[in-house]
């Protein structure tokens, strides 16, 4: 059961960050590999407030949030935008070039640096009995979290006209010009969105990683998760990286030492061999 | 005319790349009323649309909307100076509901008359109202293209502007989206620029018309005009001249060629 649970918090974390990248990849057709960077910024900006700045925890964490959500928006706007309709290849390099500078710029903030730091959570080593089980706070305030955001973003994307805009934008970008949706503006607002979720995803893995400059590297988790949820789903996202969690705490019960790093892999060739386009995979395409 | 035009084009250039696509085009069209452009595939009509609701940048000349320039602005700037556009084929929202896509037809208005809106496009296409609840990208085609009809008329128009509304559809649905056209037209007293392949129902829908040739207007005239102009009826009508010398069709040049 402890397994199981720490198992599905770690896949939620993966979750959250797939659910970044097939945000952005919906809208704008782009693979953001620096999903993973935009979780540790917003890890970082929760640790400068609450710990180097002392401010109340709950502040700290939802400024992080906006703070990461601007990033995002920042990215889009000045990087991205100039380049549009340039080949994937180069939107790809700028995306990893922005991976690595934004952990070269945190090894170089005065108070970020290279160390590993602690981020201190008002429900630290808590402990809860369920079902003959003790379960950690962190793991439970994590998958919490994640159900709560995973049905906000829901009812966002089903009745929110932002939501519904973002949607039309991501499946007929012409169609949503004629109706006089801001095409860019749009797309700055999901990344955005994307950048927001990430940094939710970092504060709720600082607590068990810490926080430190290659805690980013979760985000190459994320890309086999979305892929086993049919990149483009989001439902589908967040199912894979549960899945991949699951799968990866259970190998590291179950098999030989070193089986816990590759079984999620092992998985996506499986997943892929069987169902190529994923297990959630939109079901209809446009017809031409 | 003495009333400033709701629509006047002059001398607009456009391009794809190196492909020309309009070549020095003038048209006016006066508001509240349905004009055509006619014209053989290729010809440009598309492009011209797409110049007007700033899809295509024109490379030279003006447009104006009600006497304000217009050319040159983003697309969403000029959905919001009152300009709908439904495109040819199937530029709908495949995975959102009928409602959903008829919901974003509003997406630049914030009042609060919106719902009722939405019925009355379904009391323009019943249809519609039966399937509001199903993916759009499952529709027939028909019904996709009465979906991009009443999305465009939730932007509340002063000028739409129609591609192709009978492409690719029977007889009878093409009389009902024609006297659909009439009836939106006539209750709301939308200006409409209407393109058609289809010279028969381009002319009975609309009072004036231009006729387009690779990328120029090479005619224009009021629609009864048009009608009885002898190569229109030739070329477009596909009524056979009584020629009294007996010349060869392919053998005569057009009048404006």
């Amino acid at each position: 059961m402890q397994i199981v649970i720490s198992g599905l918090a770690v896949g939620c974390v993966y979750g959250l960050i797939a659910l970044g990248f097939v945000l952005i990849y919906k809208a704008t057709e782009t693979v953001n590999f620096a999903q993973g960077e935009l979780m540790m910024i917003g890890a970082y900006f929760a640790y400068t407030m609450a710990e180097l700045w002392h401010w109340p925890f709950l502040l700290s964490v939802l400024l992080a949030i906006l703070a990461t959500a601007l990033v995002g928006a920042a990215i889009e706007r000045v990087l991205l935008r100039p380049i549009e309709g340039e080949p994937t290849i180069a939107v790809i390099m700028v995306t990893l070039a922005i991976g690595m500078i934004a952990r070269g710029v945190a090894s170089a903030m005065p108070g970020w640096g290279t160390d590993t730091h602690h981020l201190r959570v008002p429900y630290q080593g808590g402990l809860v009995d369920l079902f003959q089980a003790r379960l950690s706070m962190e793991h439970i305030v994590i998958v919490c979290s994640t159900a709560g955001l995973c049905l906000a973003l829901f009812y966002f994307f089903r009745a929110a006209k932002l939501g519904l805009a973002m949607r039309a934008v991501s499946q007929n970008q012409l169609a949503a010009y004629y109706i006089g949706i801001p095409v860019s503006g749009t797309n700055a607002r999901v990344w955005a969105l994307s950048g927001g979720i990430a940094a939710v995803a970092g504060i709720l893995m600082a607590p068990i990683t810490f926080v430190h400059i290659n805690m980013g590297s979760v985000g190459v988790m994320a890309i086999p998760a979305a892929v086993i949820g049919g990149f483009g789903s989001i439902p589908g996202a967040v199912a894979g990286g549960l899945i991949l969690g699951l799968c990866e705490s259970l190998a590291g019960l179950y098999l030989p030492e070193g089986f816990k790093d590759a079984a999620p892999h092992v998985l996506v060739l499986l997943v892929l061999m069987i169902k190529p386009s994923g297990l959630f995979a939109d079901q209809i395409r446009k017809k031409v | 005319m003495s009333t400033v035009p709701m629509l006047a084009l002059r001398n607009i250039e456009a391009s794809y790349g190196p492909v020309t696509a309009i070549r020095g085009v003038s048209l006016e069209v006066p508001p509240g009323v349905i004009v055509a452009l006619l014209g053989a595939n290729g010809a440009g009509k598309t492009s011209i649309l797409k110049a007007i609701s700033g899809i295509l940048k024109p490379t030279k000349g003006s447009i104006q909307l009600a006497g304000l320039r217009v050319d040159g602005l983003s697309p969403e700037r000029i959905v919001n100076a009152g300009v709908a556009h439904a495109p040819e084929g199937r530029e709908i929202f495949p995975l959102l509901t009928v409602h959903e896509n008829l919901r974003l037809g509003a997406y630049i208005r914030a009042d609060s008359e919106v719902a009722k809106d939405i019925d009355a496009a379904y009391s323009y296409f019943p249809e519609l109202r039966q399937r509001a609840r199903d993916m759009a990208g499952q529709l027939s085609g028909g019904q996709q293209q009465m979906l991009s009809i009443a999305r465009s008329l939730l932007i509340q128009p002063k000028l739409l502007l129609l591609d192709e509304p009978s492409l690719g559809l029977s007889p009878r649905l093409t009389e009902e989206i024609v006297a659909i056209i009439t009836r939106i037209n006539r209750e709301h007293g939308t200006t409409i620029l209407l393109v058609e392949q289809n010279a028969r129902i381009a002319l009975r829908t609309a009072s004036y018309a231009y006729v387009m040739e690779v990328g120029r207007i090479v005619l224009e005239g009021s629609s009864e005009t048009l009608s009885e102009h002898q190569d229109v009826k030739e070329y477009y009508l596909g009524i056979k001249a009584d020629s009294v010398r007996g010349e060869k069709r392919w053998k005569r040049r057009k009048s404006w060629n």
